[in-house]
């Protein structure tokens, strides 16, 4: 494995509640950089919630995590205890982190386009020629050149999260999170975003992705984690995940999905 | 019966209808004006109050929540009336002068009172509406803007609020027809408008049939031709609607989208 120095996501018995359902129950996890770790576990095992705590679309309520050395969502206050960062900060470090959602979440009065180049322009005040010349090159990466300016709703489910990838990619993040980004596609075009999300991790991005392809799983991932309850259960390269799993939790739950 | 019919004044009815005079033309300008620039205040008022309504700061929440109680609880009439007199009659200074400069021009006090009154007023209706319209932007837009590093304000107005417009934009031209007949309420404290006009004519000549048939006549050439333009306003969005095929009905519904 080409992964190396200090982790890129460090995060430290985080703790989330909704209201009074404990969604996350001490979770650590560290993720190297250019390592391609994937999420696995029963729907409210808290995986997604997890995901979404790391570029803080969630708060937590204790424990920390850390994105490429600084804290997120979060800064030191005077007496050690963590308080709310501010909103530019917070949106700084986002911009550093893709975020790959289920439902896509295009902006459908954009087209392709400009979809990709929203963030650049407007966040990174990225000269525009140089966005567009950005975005066209990375449409053809994801294999979608001639929909340049296709709104979303003529788009399929396989091409809108083709170009969501792509927009998130736009602002070059050291980081990519993936949310069950094949879950809501019709069977026949999850293959076409798994290419993509393979090409992608073949290339070094770090990723962490939570799926229910275990073909994905196990063929690009250099480590699974089996969340359950809120906490992570085990964890393990593929090949021994999938040959022996050690806990009885992950044994039940691949027994149910393979 | 046949001498209420025989009591229309058939003549000075054609004439309030079809040969308006200069005074009154003047008053129909500044119906249109003042209906106009107050829309324009209460929807910039109605979008403030709508964000406070959405902040997670209490207090900003209670103070929207008020004014738009407030507003909506009480007459219009009697608002306009404590807009102009209220701060005279209940503490003793003057808020509107007679004439308010604007540098390059200027305007009787009555009138921005009256404009004010009204924007205040509509800002109220337009806070429910412009909330109505953020609240059915699916929320995973605002994630969206926000994992690629937009800010609250960045992501509302580029990503957030051009999408709301398409479902404000609807009750708003309703909201706009219902302005253009309310400015007849600032007759009550002396704006010389249409309605006042007509009052004023009626007064001396005793009357009012014709002088209320002319003006309504009026009231309703500008709303027709306001809903002329709002036809043109709505098949336009409803035209980019069309563009962007069923996608968007899918997207509102959370469905996941076809292949093509």
């Amino acid at each position: 494995m080409s992964t190396n120095g200090a982790p890129i996501v460090k995060a430290e018995e985080v703790e989330k509640y909704f209201g009074r359902n404990h969604v996350l129950c001490g979770v650590s996890l560290e993720v190297k950089r250019r390592e391609v770790v994937c999420i696995i576990g029963p729907s409210g095992s808290g995986k997604t919630t997890f995901l979404r705590c790391i570029n803080h679309l969630e708060r937590i309520d204790s424990g920390r995590i850390e994105v490429n050395g600084h804290l997120i969502g979060y800064r030191a206050g005077k007496n050690g205890e963590l308080v709310e960062d501010s909103e530019r900060n917070i949106a700084r470090q986002r911009s550093e982190i893709g975020f790959v959602f289920q439902r896509f979440n295009l902006w459908p009065h954009k087209t392709a386009l400009q979809n990709i180049i929203e963030a650049p322009v407007r966040v990174r005040k990225a000269k525009p020629e140089d966005a567009i010349a950005q975005g066209e090159a990375l449409l053809a990466r994801v294999g979608l050149a001639d929909k340049r300016n296709a709104y979303p709703g003529r788009l399929s489910g396989g091409q809108q999260q083709r170009v969501a990838i792509a927009r998130a990619l736009a602002m070059r993040p050291a980081l990519m999170l993936f949310d069950e980004p094949t879950s809501a596609l019709d069977p026949e075009m999850i293959g076409e975003v798994l290419e993509v999300m393979q090409e992608l991790a073949a290339e070094g991005m770090t990723m962490v992705v939570v799926s229910h392809e275990m073909g994905f799983a196990r063929e690009a991932a250099d480590r699974i984690v089996m969340m359950d309850g809120g906490v992570i259960v085990e964890e393990a390269p593929p090949a021994q995940f999938f040959a022996a799993p050690a806990h009885e939790r992950t044994k039940q739950f691949l027994s149910k999905i393979l | 019966m046949h001498t209420l019919v025989a009591a229309v004044d058939w003549h000075l009815l054609k004439q309030r209808i079809f040969e308006p005079n200069h005074p009154f033309v003047t008053a129909l300008i500044r119906t249109v004006y003042i209906a106009v620039v107050a829309q324009i205040l209460g929807v910039a008022l109605g979008l403030a109050s709508a964000l406070m309504q959405m902040s997670h700061l209490r207090v900003l929440r209670f103070l929207s929540y008020v004014y738009v109680l407030l507003v909506r609880g009480t007459p219009l009439l009697v608002q306009i009336f404590f807009m102009y007199y209220g701060a005279n009659l209940l503490l003793g200074f003057t808020l509107f002068p007679r004439t308010v400069n604007f540098g390059l021009f200027s305007l009787d006090g009555v009138i921005v009172a009256g404009i004010v009154a009204l924007a205040v007023n509509e800002g109220a209706y337009m806070s429910e509406i412009i909330r109505a319209g953020i609240s059915s932007i699916d929320r995973g837009q605002m994630e969206a803007a926000k994992s690629v590093g937009m800010r609250y304000s960045l992501a509302m107005r580029r990503i957030v609020l051009p999408q709301a417009a398409r479902v404000i934009v609807p009750p708003l031209g309703n909201e706009f027809n219902g302005m253009i007949k309310n400015t007849s309420l600032l007759a009550f404290i002396g704006v010389y408008e249409m309605f006042l006009d007509a009052e004023q004519g009626y007064s001396v000549t005793f009357k009012p049939v014709e002088y209320f048939i002319g003006v309504a006549f009026w009231y309703l050439v500008l709303t027709t031709i306001w809903t002329l333009i709002q036809v043109q306003i709505e098949r336009k969005l409803g035209a980019s609607e069309r563009e962007e095929d069923e996608g968007w009905a899918q997207r509102l519904l959370g469905l996941p989208t076809t292949a093509r």
